[in-house]
């Protein structure tokens, strides 16, 4: 007892520990516009985020290569969150109110999201978010390069029930628990209903995240999709916890062919340690793969090598999300003049950059980006294979249409409407939601 | 059976008749059929791969494969279907002819792209095509992938190769395949009636599937009996789902007990509250990832061998920076835990670091051997290698580590040493010596379960966190300072954690878990097994 009560008080006073250490670059300098950089370089999150914040300084480099921004040069600040979510918003504030930075690129979880929005809307400054979410949010002052659930889970389901997709008639909806899986499930769930699909022939499962043991499930869903009709497993599994999840699946026989998997959070830097053999045929959706065929991209991909120095380094989705926010930002203060974040705010509306797809993205009045829609199947080499994609680019929506108390909201920044939650049916803002 | 035998003899004669008559204008078929595959939609690539099933030109099979492996290209200019040359590198071959292509430039060919669909397409058509190969695995796998397919224009051919078959294995597989086909077809009720007893005798979920379909799309006797066979089997399967799920949780749990045991020493044996015991795991793990990028940049063909040399490293490597660790800050804080915990907290995130600097923050990939891959299936168990080696891996240890402690001179003298120290000491035992070894000796044990945990979990600078929680909820459970208290313990978690799963998810069972474990604590703070020792008094 007393041995674990002593455990207790001292991890409580190690986290604490672990916080003191975390470092904050600080440099400064005249005349220089700040950027904040705030993604996890220590912690369970820094194999996604490390890659992020590397990005972000080569974005940064190769602006000031082309004589930086009005005039200045920008200054990239780099603070590490540690991945500890309250350390987000603690961070947060220093890059704004101490460093002063004109925009923060930066976070990855949807709690380290929410940890930061409010230290973001009080002290009225620029959030760019580049990973795919759940939706059902939209703040004056975040900007969501990344994709909303229409621009990712809705198209890849509609590619499985399409006939070059497979004709999938059941479906294992299979999520970490926590709230980007529960929330986009949910909208699943309710989307593949309005398409008649039956009760019965949807299994909804969560994990813990980082979970390991995976033999339970993996034969469930093996016994599901042996009820004769085609099956599908559409997987919000969280980062670590996939390569077991397709480990699993490979040693217990499971090919594409028989259940194909589609994954939203799967994409080439988590396939880089992973060995891919037994997962060829395996899809995921995104808005842009390295292997895209475009020009564009192709010189995206060789100075993203050169700048990190490794013939090996893949680049991935929150990087493009990255950089097509990045240069929006940039667009936008080009034409506001200044980097105030209120005249940027209102320029940014409507500005559209070249994506790394061969095609353009725009900023909507809802504060989300157009993009493609890909899907792509997993190859032995680590690398997609696109094999479908949407035909123009898809407009992100944060209220989703297919969960009621959502339904009816839109979202339009520009005055003199400026509101996140517009409810349509009563026409007022701030209908339900947050 | 028998005239039908003599029936079919020459019709086969004829059927091999006609092709070779028609040789050379399949040449030409299949170059048609070939040049769809430089389409660019799915669809017509979708149509190509049913057409060079139809041409039944002998290289088709051949082709297919080559396609299902990612190795057949198109190559401008002409867009020639070609694959590699096996003799000489960076020559092709045309696909059609097997003759040389000469070389081409990288720009100049290009993959041909597959799919699911056409995965599944080119499953079917091998299925057929390979039925009458000289190989027999070749054989079983078309049978099998018949079998999935349900291929009803595969029937007559399956009736022809069922006949000519010797292999009991194959032939089985290959009625299986026939009566499979049979259900999709237009057969008599009597035909389809008897298919089913065949498929009902497999008794796994393959033939429920099969038997589900056959009952949504009949009606009448087949849809009855069918019906009936599937009640039967679901009783039969649930029995079998009872077992997977002992030997799941045994599995899990030899995982626990795995993590745990070193540091049912460290923490149970010496009472030290070992935060870095994870990153022990950790650090053995990395070990394993050294090992195998060595051997797969200079003796690939030891890779098969790459755990067992990964073994003495790990334990050597781990055991030395537990001794380290000993030396230089656990021995001064004997008898402080608070201290102890905070200092081993402090090591563990300063080695999470060091790894994450020197090897970066992404996973690492590690490989199975190829005799780790796969499964096994014992009725309808499916039992995957991985997981039976580390149960294996997990007891051997265990034996190892209880014959250490009970028969050799360092095991009693680390007994004694933990019973009473000063008295061990007039004995003449070192007492700080045994305590560095002991130490060592669980960080070590450490070390080895990272080589196995290797095969089953990601290996990146967090794999450590991961597990630390659940070994000290293993060795508390268990009695803390007593080996089969850990054993059972971690046994009884792993099988617990199992059954609940199903009913409750993998979320509300591991809490279920811990609230039954804190209740346990309770109502028996020493755990199942209590022991005297120093951690116990504490």
């Amino acid at each position: 007892m007393s041995k674990l009560n002593l455990l207790r008080k001292g991890l409580g006073a190690a986290v604490l520990g672990a916080t003191l250490l975390s470092t904050s670059a600080v440099v400064s300098a005249e005349e220089t516009i700040k950027v904040g950089v705030l993604h996890s370089l220590s912690g369970t999150m820094a194999i996604s985020e490390t890659t992020l914040k590397d990005v972000m300084l080569m974005l940064v480099e190769q602006q000031n290569a082309k004589g930086g921004l009005l005039g200045k040069k920008l200054e990239a600040v780099v603070v590490d969150p540690a991945s500890d979510w309250p350390l987000f918003a603690e961070k947060a504030r220093e890059l704004i109110e101490k460093e002063k930075v004109a925009a923060v690129f930066g976070a990855w979880t949807s709690v380290s999201r929410k940890s930061v929005l409010p230290v973001f809307e009080e002290l009225n400054s620029l959030l760019f978010y580049p990973v795919q979410y759940e939706g059902e949010e939209s703040s004056k002052n975040v900007f969501y390069t990344g994709a909303a659930p229409n621009q990712q889970a809705i198209p890849a389901v509609d590619y499985l029930m399409s006939e070059e997709g497979g004709e999938v008639k059941r479906w294992v909806l299979a999520g970490t628990d926590y709230v980007y899986p529960r929330t986009t499930n949910k909208i699943l769930e309710s989307y593949l209903k309005s398409k008649g699909v039956a009760d019965e022939d949807i299994m909804i499962n969560y994990t813990p995240f980082g979970h390991s043991d995976w033999q339970t499930i993996v034969s469930d869903i093996k016994t599901f999709g042996s009820a004769g009709k085609k099956t599908a497993v559409v997987s919000t599994i969280n980062g670590d916890a996939n390569v077991p999840f397709y480990k699993e699946l490979g040693n217990q026989g499971i090919a594409a062919e028989d259940i194909p998997v589609v994954a939203f959070s799967v994409g080439e830097e988590e396939l880089a340690g992973l060995d891919t053999k037994p997962l060829v045929g395996h899809l995921a959706a995104w808005n842009y793969f390295q292997s895209v065929d475009a020009p564009i991209n192709e010189s995206f991909v060789g100075e993203w090598k050169t700048f990190i120095g490794d013939e090996k380094r893949v680049t991935n989705d929150p990087m493009e999300a990255h950089f097509i926010g990045f240069n929006m930002w940039a667009a936008a203060v080009e034409k506001a003049g200044t980097t105030d974040p209120d005249a940027v705010g209102d320029a940014i509306i409507g500005v559209t950059v070249p994506n790394l797809s061969g095609g353009y993205s725009a900023m909507m009045p809802n504060h989300h980006i157009t993009k493609p829609v890909l899907i792509g199947e997993i190859q032995e080499d680590g690398q997609f294979e696109i094999v479908w994609e949407t035909s123009g680019t898809v407009v992100g929506d944060a209220w989703s249409d297919y969960l009621a108390g959502s339904a009816d909201l839109i979202s339009d920044w520009r005055k003199p409407m400026a509101c996140g939650n517009f409810n349509t049916k009563s026409g007022k803002c701030g209908g339900s939601g947050s | 059976m028998y005239c039908l035998r003599y029936l079919l003899i020459p019709l086969l004669c004829a059927l091999i008749g006609i092709s070779n008559a028609s040789r050379p204008a399949q040449a030409a078929d299949l170059e048609t059929a070939l040049s769809g595959l430089a389409e660019k939609s799915f669809k017509s690539r979708l149509k190509a791969v049913d057409e060079i099933a139809a041409t039944q030109d002998e290289r088709a099979s051949e082709i297919l494969e080559t396609l299902t492996k990612g190795k057949l290209f198109v190559a401008n200019p002409g867009k020639h279907i070609v694959m590699e040359d096996p003799a000489t590198s960076g020559a092709y071959l045309f696909a059609a002819t097997g003759e040389s292509a000469g070389s081409y430039a990288k720009a100049a060919i290009k993959k041909v792209k597959i799919n699911n669909r056409m995965r599944s397409a080119i499953r079917k058509a091998l299925g057929t095509l390979t039925l009458g190969s000289k190989d027999r695995n070749r054989r079983l796998t078309a049978a099998r992938s018949i079998f999935n397919t349900r291929d009803v224009s595969a029937l007559p051919l399956l009736t022809n190769a069922i006949a000519a078959e010797t292999d009991t294995a194959v032939k089985r597989e290959m009625e299986r395949a026939r009566a499979a086909a049979l259900l999709a077809s237009e057969a008599d009720e009597s035909d389809k009636l008897a298919a089913i007893e065949i498929i009902a005798s497999m008794g796994n979920q393959d033939a429920l599937a099969l038997l589900t379909q056959v009952a949504d799309s009949n009606s009448g006797v087949v849809a009855e009996r069918a019906e009936r066979a599937i009640a039967e089997m679901k009783s039969t399967l649930a029995l079998w789902g009872t077992a997977q799920n002992v030997v799941y949780g045994i599995s899990l749990g030899s995982v626990l007990l795995l993590a745990a045991i070193g540091l049912a020493i460290t923490f149970g044996v010496m009472g030290v509250i070992n935060m870095a015991h994870g990153e022990m795991v950790m650090i053995g793990a990395y070990v394993t990832y050294v090992v195998q990028d060595v051997i797969r940049a200079s003796m690939p063909g030891l890779f098969d061998w790459s755990l067992l040399i990964a073994l003495p490293l790990a334990f050597g490597v781990t055991a030395l920076i537990g001794i380290a660790m000993e030396r230089g800050i656990i021995r001064f804080l004997y008898g402080r835990p608070l201290e102890t915990l905070l200092a081993t907290w402090g090591v563990s995130l300063i080695l999470q670091q060091a790894v994450r600097s020197i090897f970066g923050p992404n996973n690492r990939l590690v490989g199975n051997p190829s005799w780790m891959s796969g499964s096994l299936e014992l009725g309808q168990l499916t039992l995957t290698y991985n997981r039976l080696c580390i149960i294996a891996f997990t007891l051997v240890i265990f034996a190892a580590l209880f014959v250490a402690m009970r028969k050799t001179s360092f095991g009693l003298q680390m007994r004694a040493v933990v019973q009473n120290r000063r008295m061990s000491a007039a004995m003449g035992i070192r007492t700080k010596w045994v305590d560095a070894l002991t130490f060592g000796l669980g960080s070590g044990i450490a070390g080895l379960a990272g080589v196995a945990i290797s095969q089953i979990d990601n290996v990146g600078p967090n794999l450590g966190q991961s597990y630390i929680i659940d070994s000290f909820m293993v060795v508390v459970f268990g009695g803390v300072g007593n080996l089969w208290g850990t054993l059972v313990g971690a046994m009884t978690l792993g099988v617990a954690n199992k059954f609940l799963e199903p009913y409750s998810g993998a979320v509300l069972a591991k809490i279920l878990v811990l609230v039954f474990i804190i209740l346990f604590i309770q109502k028996r703070p020493k755990g199942l097994f209590a022991l005297k020792g120093r951690g116990v008094e504490a």
